[in-house]
């Protein structure tokens, strides 16, 4: 499913030179695997997460993602890909504060020329626990209600890979395990491959891989 | 999920910011059309006073837009006054003949037809005898045939109306000469009634007043036209008046009058102006057939004394050398609005780019290309420029509707709900184009949005 090789993403220094943030030789997960990337905070998950879903560019090598090399995609073709092939949940959630809980799940299968499922939409929202919160802003529910819409957003493109940005990281221990639960649940479920960064061991534990960036980013060493 | 239903959501979550952008919008818009409606009234109530009846005015040498203005707009100053024998050229000798025999003068005037009364065929020539005024508004010395001839209305066919009373007549056996007809203006705002009387005052509205009052035995209808705000009256009496009688030089031929005392004639004990005591300020002159109008306007311009005037002509003349100017400035403070309410728009949207740039970036991550969220901008800015014109255009409408008796009172135009003025039906477009134009930038902040930084912040 996520094919990583030589990666190497460096960004530009305000004093002038590049910063290499990350040099992966190689990573890979399978269709359907289940992994969390542990590490530390700034050492370039995110980063990770939006060079696998398209969102930013490489400097170099390789990403191929169901088949489709990243790098050689233009930016239109990466933003069909995302909205085909990735699901995306946020440390922050980002729900749209102007559309309603039932109208953001939709969102997230309204770009890439696909045609939304209202159906869909409201089956996800209830199995996130939400039903009776469909017509809800965002601002109007809790901050666990408003993670779990947003990982019935992730869910409802269908995507074979689901990002997942330190979901946990912002809502109350009791949330963040039933949160979790609904996303390694929905994975299992509809056979995506989820890829989740957190610096959290416990979040982790919960995981059968559990992969350290410190271990596959040699730019950790050099930084270090 | 259409990108118009994200841009609606967007416009309706900053209610009070699109609130207040639609409603600069609106207002904008709303006073263009206002503008754009009054500036057609005017040009309305223009060609159609242009409309009186009467296809020349025939006065002396001088200017024809003043002599326009007076005779049919009842405005600017008489220019000079013609001899009377002026006015008898249109008519053919017999009726001369009759002139002669009712007022006193040369016999010799009634032994030829006028020179002009062949080109008049079927129509007609009213005099106008100009100088006095009643208050603020023009009295009108003129004949019975001003109300049984004249006709006015977009079709000029309608026959003066009275909303109380009747014409005058030429004699009356009580008022004698001396009775006035007020225009539907005059009335209203002198406070006078059938019944009452009018001294009109000489050469100006501040002037001396004339010893002899006029009974007033009608009020017109209002038309629409400068006769609303005039008051008529007997030609006979307004030359009867201190100081109208022309001096008269001594050797002139004068055959006395030889009125009969039939009913409804005027008494021979009556002294009326003899015709060389008579002038006439101007001439109303309708021709039949009309294709006469030419020739004789040709003709009276090359005699020495008298030109002739198509009121209409003038009028398009004077419309084309001050309203075509005007218009163009309309149109520039059309333009103008339209920019301004535009940059509103402009700055409503672009200031909210900050809010929105993280909006942007999560539809992006979630598969929304750079044009899509350009459209979405440029989409609520269309829906700004949708409600704001719409809006303001049925507000515009609204007004000038409500406002239709007190127009139609003062210039005469009707006005329906849906009445379009020239150049409106552009104004929307318009709007459209500049604020899909003012979209452009915060649209193109949106189009460059950057989705790694702005979903981190």
């Amino acid at each position: 499913m996520l094919e990583i090789n030589d990666l190497i993403k460096q960004f530009d220094q305000p004093g002038g030179g590049q910063l290499t943030v990350l040099d992966i030789p190689q990573y890979s997960l399978g269709a359907g695997e289940q992994a969390a990337l542990i590490g530390e905070s700034g050492g370039g998950k995110t980063t990770l997460l939006h060079l696998i879903a398209g969102l930013l560019s490489a400097t170099s090598g390789s990403i191929r993602v169901d088949n489709l090399e990243l790098t050689q995609l233009s930016e239109a073709g990466r933003d069909r890909f995302r909205a085909a092939t990735v699901g995306y949940v946020f440390q922050t959630f980002n729900l749209l504060p102007a559309f309603s809980a039932i109208e953001n799940v939709q969102l997230g299968m309204a770009f890439g020329g696909r045609s939304v499922d209202p159906t869909r939409a409201a089956e996800l929202l209830g199995r996130v626990g939400l039903a009776d919160r469909a017509d809800y802003r965002p601002s109007q529910l809790s901050v666990g209600q408003q993670q779990r819409v947003a990982i019935a957003r992730s869910l409802a493109g269908r995507p074979k890979l689901l990002l997942a940005d330190e979901p946990t990281a912002n809502v109350d221990p009791s949330s963040a395990e039933s949160v979790l639960d609904l996303i390694l649940q929905a994975c299992r479920q509809e056979d995506i491959a989820l890829l989740m960064v957190t610096h959290s061991v416990e979040v982790a534990q919960r995981f059968t891989r559990v992969d350290r960036l410190e271990q596959i980013n040699r730019a950790f060493a050099v930084q270090s | 999920m259409p990108l118009l239903f994200i841009a609606w959501r967007n416009f309706c979550y900053r209610a009070l910011s699109s609130f207040l952008t639609t409603l600069s919008l609106t207002l904008g818009v709303a006073l263009v059309v206002v503008v754009l409606s009054i500036y057609g009234i005017i040009t309305e109530a223009f060609v159609r006073n242009a409309s009186v009846g009467c296809n020349l005015v025939v006065g002396p040498k001088g200017s024809a837009l003043q002599l326009t203005l007076n005779s049919v707009y009842y405005l600017s100053q008489p220019i000079e006054n013609l001899p009377f024998t002026t006015y008898m050229e249109f008519f053919p000798a017999e009726r001369r003949a009759a002139m002669v025999e009712k007022y006193g003068g040369d016999p010799a005037l009634g032994e030829r037809d006028g020179k002009y009364a062949a080109y008049v065929g079927g129509g007609f020539a009213i005099p106008l005898a100009l100088g006095d005024y009643f208050g603020e508004y023009r009295v009108v010395g003129t004949t019975t045939d001003f109300f049984e001839r004249l006709r006015h209305g977009p079709e000029v066919d309608q026959p003066f109306s009275f909303e109380a009373g009747r014409p005058f007549v030429e004699y009356h056996p009580e008022h004698e000469v001396f009775e006035a007809v007020l225009g539907s203006r005059v009335a209203a705002t002198m406070g006078l009634s059938v019944g009452d009387t009018m001294n009109p005052t000489h050469g100006d509205p501040e002037g001396k007043g004339h010893g002899q009052g006029f009974h007033v035995v009608g009020i017109m209808d209002p038309t629409g036209t400068p006769n609303d705000r005039a008051v008529f009256v007997n030609l006979e009496g307004f030359y009867l008046l201190e100081g109208h009688a022309k001096p008269v030089d001594t050797e002139a031929l004068i055959a006395p009058p030889e009125r009969g005392n039939s009913p409804g004639e005027i008494p021979a004990d009556i002294d009326l102006l003899t015709i060389p005591e008579r002038e006439v300020t101007s001439i109303l002159v309708q021709n039949r057939p009309r294709m006469f109008a030419v020739p004789l306007q040709n003709m009276i311009n090359e005699s020495v004394q008298a030109q002739a005037a198509a009121p209409v002509g003038e009028i398009n003349k004077l419309m084309s050398m001050f309203v075509g100017p005007i218009t163009k400035a309309l149109l520039a403070i059309t333009a103008i609005t339209c920019f301004v309410a535009a940059v509103g728009v402009l700055v409503a949207i672009y200031n909210s780019m900050n809010d929105r740039r993280r909006d942007i970036a999560i539809m992006r991550a979630l598969g929304a290309r750079r044009d899509s969220v350009t459209v979405i901008i440029l989409l609520e800015s269309l829906i700004i420029a949708v409600l704001g014109g719409l809006i303001g255009w049925l507000l515009a409408h609204l007004a000038i509707y409500a406002s239709g008796g007190y127009i139609e009172a003062q210039t005469g135009v009707q006005i329906s709900l849906w009445s379009l003025s020239e150049n409106e039906i552009y104004l929307l477009p318009l709007v459209l184009l500049l604020s899909l134009i003012a979209g452009l930038v915060p649209a193109l902040s949106a189009y460059r949005t950057d989705v790694g930084t702005n979903l981190s912040a």
